[in-house]
């Protein structure tokens, strides 16, 4: 890969051990993948932050590369941590987990990452501009980055993204490349879709089939309502279920609207009310009762969260409504205006949590004994079996908010 | 005395030298090696060997990316010295140079017999080796 001078240097450990082990990363990696030399990014989001994720080995791997003040030279953010960095013990969550937590997100603050938890970073500040490059990690907001605003990453791993952030720069292949996003299925939906979940059944489904490569959806009845949290939970069961990064909805996302899309070649799906059904049941595991209601992944918007709030309006529910736990997972930014419309109250007083960064997959909810979670969520249905051991109960917001009563 | 040299390509940079354990099936980091550096899958060439001081010889990786903070833990303890792959994939690159381990690819491994010593040289990417007979 050709490096600039200034890059060499990096390389050949003048600017200290830590950012040669970034450079050494991402030249290797460029090699790997085929990149001809590295370009500058505008803002990186990194991933592996909960401690039920990475682990002990993780955690060291953090103080090592802290230990030395070096700051990322990027806006950078971060992916959902394993718990709420606030209320972690009004919400139980074991103490030693949270110790390890604790020291995990002191050694990304050391560095001048964001300490905003979140998988849906384009909601809360760290938003791209179209034909942006960025290293980013979250599979579900690689794939809104990338469809939605139409700016360009890879899958990162959390290493390579941390690397990208500290550098400034990512190697130069797969999305960041026109050739690379042209889709190669056209999926032709002609079951009417309402509901958020059922974007992530759709996304179930068409992420099994088309594993890792771009498709280009028609919607026969269009999107109606609120478009980016239905996009949003689109994209996040097609990186859960395939490892689609990239998707393109015939006059919605940028690129199909600026006609830079071919779909001469595309291989053909068509999905009917019949196929969104049969996915329906394969993604619901059990007929019991849900331990805990969750809402939220990836995070939630402001309108989501309204939802939950009309739900326990329209149906008077009191502090005994729910029969299990209830937790409605966003940003701690969106919690912020949550609580100025005071939602946060509704809900609350409802018997259920409004929970900061964090979400069920990557917090240990396990050990804390929750073992049937309902979602509205395919890409939660997707992970919690094996991911959390969990029985998943599965349905638009208003069903699954119903199991609990 | 006499030795092979093979040139390949440099992932992860360092010189070392050490008795080469070779292995012909993809590892995975996260699962089939425990913490001391025993192989524990089962299905692996090279089950219940330890892989501590040695050159670990393998055609590519595989699995969890959570795999890439297992090598980097067995690097930092000193247990795994360096790597010497077919064709190296990212998790296995990551780990390797977080771990700094040194690591270099693009190598005919079938060259590689277990308990050969190998001179690895992460810099240039040059893999010698001098057969055990």
């Amino acid at each position: 890969m050709y490096l600039t001078k200034e890059e060499e240097k990096i390389y050949n450990g003048e600017y200290g051990e830590v950012l040669e082990m970034a450079m050494n990363l991402l030249v290797s990696l460029g090699d790997i993948y085929g990149a001809e030399r590295l370009i500058d990014i505008s803002s990186a989001q990194v991933s592996g932050v909960s401690y039920k994720t990475i682990g002990e080995e993780g955690l060291n791997f953090l103080r090592d590369i802290s230990k030395d003040d070096v700051k990322v030279s990027v806006p950078t953010t971060l992916n959902p941590a394993g718990m709420d960095l606030s209320r972690y013990e009004e919400l139980n969550f074991p103490r030693n987990f949270v110790k390890k937590q604790l020291d995990i997100i002191k050694c990304f603050k050391k560095m001048g990452v964001e300490i905003g938890c979140t998988c849906t970073p384009y909601l809360s500040g760290n938003i791209p501009i179209y034909g942006d490059h960025i290293a980013w990690a979250e599979s579900s907001a690689v794939s809104y980055a990338n469809s939605v605003i139409g700016a360009r990453t890879n899958r990162e791993g959390g290493p390579s993204a941390l690397a990208s952030a500290l550098i400034g720069k990512t190697p130069l292949y797969g999305y960041h490349l026109d050739e690379n996003r042209m889709p190669s299925y056209t999926v032709e939906v002609e079951a009417e879709l309402e509901d958020i979940s059922d974007y992530g059944i759709l996304g179930s489904l068409v992420g099994r089939i088309v594993k890792d490569e771009v498709p280009y959806f028609v919607f026969k009845n269009g999107i109606s309502g609120d478009k980016y949290s239905k996009l949003k939970a689109l994209g996040a069961s097609l990186a859960a279920s395939g490892s689609v990064a990239l998707y393109h909805v015939e006059g919605i996302t940028p690129e199909c609207r600026m006609n830079k899309i071919d779909i001469d070649i595309t291989e053909r799906i068509t999905v009917t009310k019949e196929d969104l059904e049969e996915e329906y049941h394969r993604l619901n595991t059990t007929e019991e009762k849900p331990d805990l209601i969750c809402i939220g992944c990836p995070h939630c918007s402001l309108e989501e969260i309204k939802e939950v709030v009309d739900f326990i309006v329209k149906n008077n529910i009191r502090r005994t409504g729910f029969k299990c736990d209830l937790w409605v997972c966003t940003s701690i930014h969106i919690k912020v205006i949550a609580d100025r419309m005071g939602y946060t109250e509704v809900i609350e007083r409802a018997g259920g949590k409004v929970v900061c960064d964090t979400c069920m997959v990557v917090a240990p909810i396990e050990e804390m004994g929750y073992k049937n979670i309902a979602t509205n969520s395919g890409k939660a249905a997707t992970y919690l079996p094996n991911f959390c051991g969990s029985n998943v109960i599965y349905g638009s917001t208003s069903e699954v908010l119903k199991k609990g009563l | 005395m006499d030795y092979v040299e093979i040139m390949g390509r440099s992932i992860s940079k360092g010189v070392v030298e050490g008795e080469a354990l070779v292995s012909h099936k993809p590892i995975s980091f996260l699962g089939d090696i425990n913490k001391e550096g025993i192989v524990t899958d089962r299905e692996s060439d090279i089950y219940g060997k330890s892989i501590k001081e040695k050159i670990l010889v393998f055609p590519t990786g595989k699995g969890s990316t959570v795999g890439s903070y297992v090598i980097y833990s067995l690097g930092k303890r000193g247990i795994l010295k360096g790597i010497v792959n077919r064709e190296c994939e990212p998790i296995v690159a990551t780990g390797a140079i977080l771990g700094r381990i040194p690591l270099v690819d693009k190598i005919d491994i079938s060259k590689i017999d277990t308990g050969d010593w190998i001179v690895l040289d992460g810099n240039k990417g040059i893999v010698k080796i001098y057969k055990r007979n």
